[in-house]
């Protein structure tokens, strides 16, 4: 056994194989079983097995698009499954995405923010707003609903609208630390959430607690763009990029200033950095990850109210960024998959389940412990175990590691330090420390 | 000529005067040491420099440009870098990114041009990392580079501050007890280095600093300030004899051994 372990970590090829045939097991008991959320969930996993997988990143990333762009979507398409399958897999790409923008404020700069689903929500109002004929009761002028074919713009307006709201929010908000951020944040998203609740007087802009119904799908060369499987794409897309995004940066000039005011905030202005400016940068990128993805779930639900955007839905974020690990970018991926799955998958199958034996005669479970009322506590109770056996994360955050030989080889000779001076002091000291 | 001139300098705690009125001259390539008692203001004062606290009363000028009211990470760009005495690396980030983080007010890389790849950002980032790779070398910790700055030794992590703080390109380096917890041989090496960043860097250096051999041995100016005042200034040698300055010593129990 453990000689076939030792294979199985060292052989890239007996790698790749075992996975293509888990792959394909898992897919084919999908064809074959739609009902089984079971090989739904196998079928996912194997793209975290792919992320262990020793191959090239390049090799990883195509192999990982052909299983999500390609394979998800056609073995869940045999079913009557298939919509709320995708259904599933939009809602964790919807996650994924803000949980990244998430992981730039909290995990990249260190600044705990309580109120991040206020972002999500002037994204989703954006559209919704004008995608609807909502704004036609306090715009006097212009044509609404404006066509479904303005949703891809608006995906850029709503990210925008967002990131201006977190400067807006940044500017006074980021005189404070610690743990008075997180307080003043939270109460930023209870405020917006409260404001958007209840501005249908004087004028009415959100229609007030009755919500924003019959905004317009997304339409795409006439196509109209109206089931989960088609959503799943567009938010796929918006995942892609805001992954490219988050990488680029956090190995920038600014990934590492994030990091470095997060490490030490003094140490951090000594060394040059613009305090503020940092901040409301992390602020403004963070947020329009979230106001892209708010557009695209006021598209796809088609109605919003101000109820989709509590504290609760804020502290999911937080939680799905420090489930996977604070500052690493697999692990927020995977933690956001984790947490929406949890959520919306398997707590709810297994309380269905229990709620089926419990009708059956077979268990029989009090009404104060009626499983539907357990999945929170269930949840907590998941959450504090990860705290204690893997504070760290899933994934913990790793840093990037140079290649010396790459850096040794300098053909530009710097004004700043001589040559000649660098090799004297390696050639006395430098060995013993 | 004076890079940096200090006039009436005093910072008020409270009740606490813990800078009474200080007054420096600081000559450009120049080795000055900052000594005195526990207490006596010398961190305040760095921090003053680096507008970490802003003065109650005085002025402090950089090549006769005043500085106070600027931001901390201005006057970094104005040309002046310093380490700290309970160090304050960034410990979860590696050594050569330490180092890169010092050189953030120079380093032609906006975050657009990161987006994007751009070459121009390509180039500098490129360059930057050589450059910090040889910082490296230079205080000796470049087989150290992907390690966590948390990692690392006392001594060493001494070293990456100082490494850290001159990527920034100072005019004027502050070190603030650059030898504390440091063994013999590794004060030996610390002093070559700051008379090495001085001759070939030309940096000027502002150290605070209690190990009086050291302090004797490698400043060319030395002040003195007990209980936020300044009791002395002078050549090594009028220092080491000035009664003012072995009482104040004295009365605190510490030895001038120099
Ligand atoms: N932020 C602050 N608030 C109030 N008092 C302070 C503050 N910073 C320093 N002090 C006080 O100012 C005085 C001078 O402190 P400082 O740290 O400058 O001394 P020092 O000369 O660096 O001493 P050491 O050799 O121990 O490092 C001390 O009495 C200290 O308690
Ligand atoms: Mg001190």
């Amino acid at each position: 056994m453990r000689k076939l372990v030792d294979l199985f970590s060292k052989n890239k090829k007996a790698q790749l194989l075992l996975f293509i045939v888990y792959v394909a097991v898992s897919s084919l008991s999908l064809i074959l079983a739609q009902q089984s959320v079971v090989a739904f969930l196998l079928l996912l996993f194997s793209i975290l097995l792919l992320y262990f997988l020793k191959l090239s990143t390049k090799a990883k990333w195509i192999i990982g698009l052909v299983i999500v762009a390609v394979l998800i979507p056609f073995s869940a398409s045999q079913g009557q499954a298939y919509e709320s399958y995708m259904d599933v897999a939009t809602l964790v790409g919807i996650y994924c995405a803000m949980a990244l923008g998430l992981n730039i404020v909290v995990g990249f700069a260190g600044l705990l923010d309580l109120g991040f689903i206020a972002f999500f929500a002037v994204g989703a109002y954006t559209y919704g707003i004008f995608a609807s004929a909502q704004a036609s009761k306090f715009l006097h002028f212009g044509h609404f609903p404006l066509s479904g074919e303005s949703f891809w713009i608006f995906i850029l307006i709503g990210g925008i609208v967002a990131a201006i709201f977190g400067i807006l929010l940044g500017i006074p908000v980021l005189r404070v630390k610690g743990d008075y951020l997180a307080i003043v944040t939270l109460g930023f998203g209870e405020i917006i959430r409260i404001i958007f609740n209840n501005l249908d007087k004087p004028v009415n802009i959100t229609n007030g607690s009755m919500g924003i119904a019959s905004i317009a799908p997304p339409k795409i060369f006439g196509i109209v763009i109206a089931n989960a499987s088609q959503f799943y794409y567009v938010a796929l897309a918006i995942f892609l990029v805001v992954v490219y995004i988050v990488t680029r940066l956090e190995h920038s000039k600014i990934g590492r200033a994030w990091k470095a005011i997060r490490d030490n905030e003094i140490a951090g202005q000594a060394m040059g950095i613009p305090l503020v400016k940092t901040k409301l940068i992390a602020f403004a990128i963070g947020a329009s990850f979230s106001g892209m993805m708010g557009v695209v779930f006021a598209a796809k639900q088609t109605y919003i109210d101000a109820t989709s955007f509590t504290l609760l839905e804020s502290t999911t974020i937080l939680v799905m960024v420090l489930l996977g690990g604070m500052g690493s970018v697999p692990g927020v991926i995977l933690g956001a998959a984790v947490v929406t799955i949890l959520n919306l998958q398997v707590l709810t199958e297994v309380s269905n389940w229990l709620n089926q034996l419990n009708t059956n005669g077979v268990i029989s479970i009090p009404d104060a412990l009626s499983p539907a009322k357990m999945q929170r506590f269930i949840f907590g109770l998941l959450l504090i175990l990860f705290a204690l056996y893997r504070p760290k994360g899933l994934i913990p955050a790793k840093n990037q590691k140079y290649d010396v030989n790459k850096l040794k080889k300098s053909t530009t000779k710097s004004v700043f330090v001589e040559p000649q001076v660098s090799n004297d002091k390696k050639a006395s000291g430098g060995s013993e420390i | 000529m004076n890079i940096l001139e200090v006039t009436g300098l005093t910072k008020k705690f409270g009740g606490l005067y813990a800078n009474t009125n200080i007054n420096m001259n600081i000559e450009k390539n120049s080795i000055t040491a900052v000594i005195g008692p526990n207490g006596a203001g010398k961190t305040t004062f760095f921090n003053m420099i680096t507008a970490v606290y802003k003065p109650t009363s005085g002025d402090i000028l950089l090549n006769g440009k005043s500085l106070v009211g600027l931001k901390p990470h201005q006057v970094t760009k104005f040309g002046i870098a310093r380490t700290f005495q309970n160090i304050r690396l960034f410990h979860d980030l590696t050594v050569l990114d330490n180092v890169l983080v010092g050189m953030h007010h120079h380093l032609k890389s906006s975050w657009v041009g990161a987006l994007f790849q751009m070459p121009r950002t390509r180039h500098a980032e490129e360059n930057a990392k050589k450059e910090a790779y040889r910082l490296l070398e230079y205080v000796g910790l470049a087989e150290l580079l992907n390690e966590s700055a948390g990692n690392l030794s006392y001594g060493a992590q001494r070293r990456l501050e100082i490494a850290r703080a001159i990527a920034a390109k100072p005019k004027v380096l502050l070190l603030d007890e650059p030898a504390a917890g440091m063994n013999p041989k590794e004060t030996k090496k610390l002093t070559d280095l700051i008379h090495d960043m001085r001759t070939k860097l030309d940096i000027t250096i502002v150290l605070i600093e209690h190990d009086m051999k050291l302090v004797m041995e490698i400043s060319d100016f030395i002040y003195v300030l007990d209980h936020g005042e300044e009791i002395a200034s002078g050549k090594p040698d009028d220092i080491r004899n000035n009664p003012r300055v072995i009482e104040a010593y004295l009365g605190k129990g510490a030895v001038a051994n120099g």
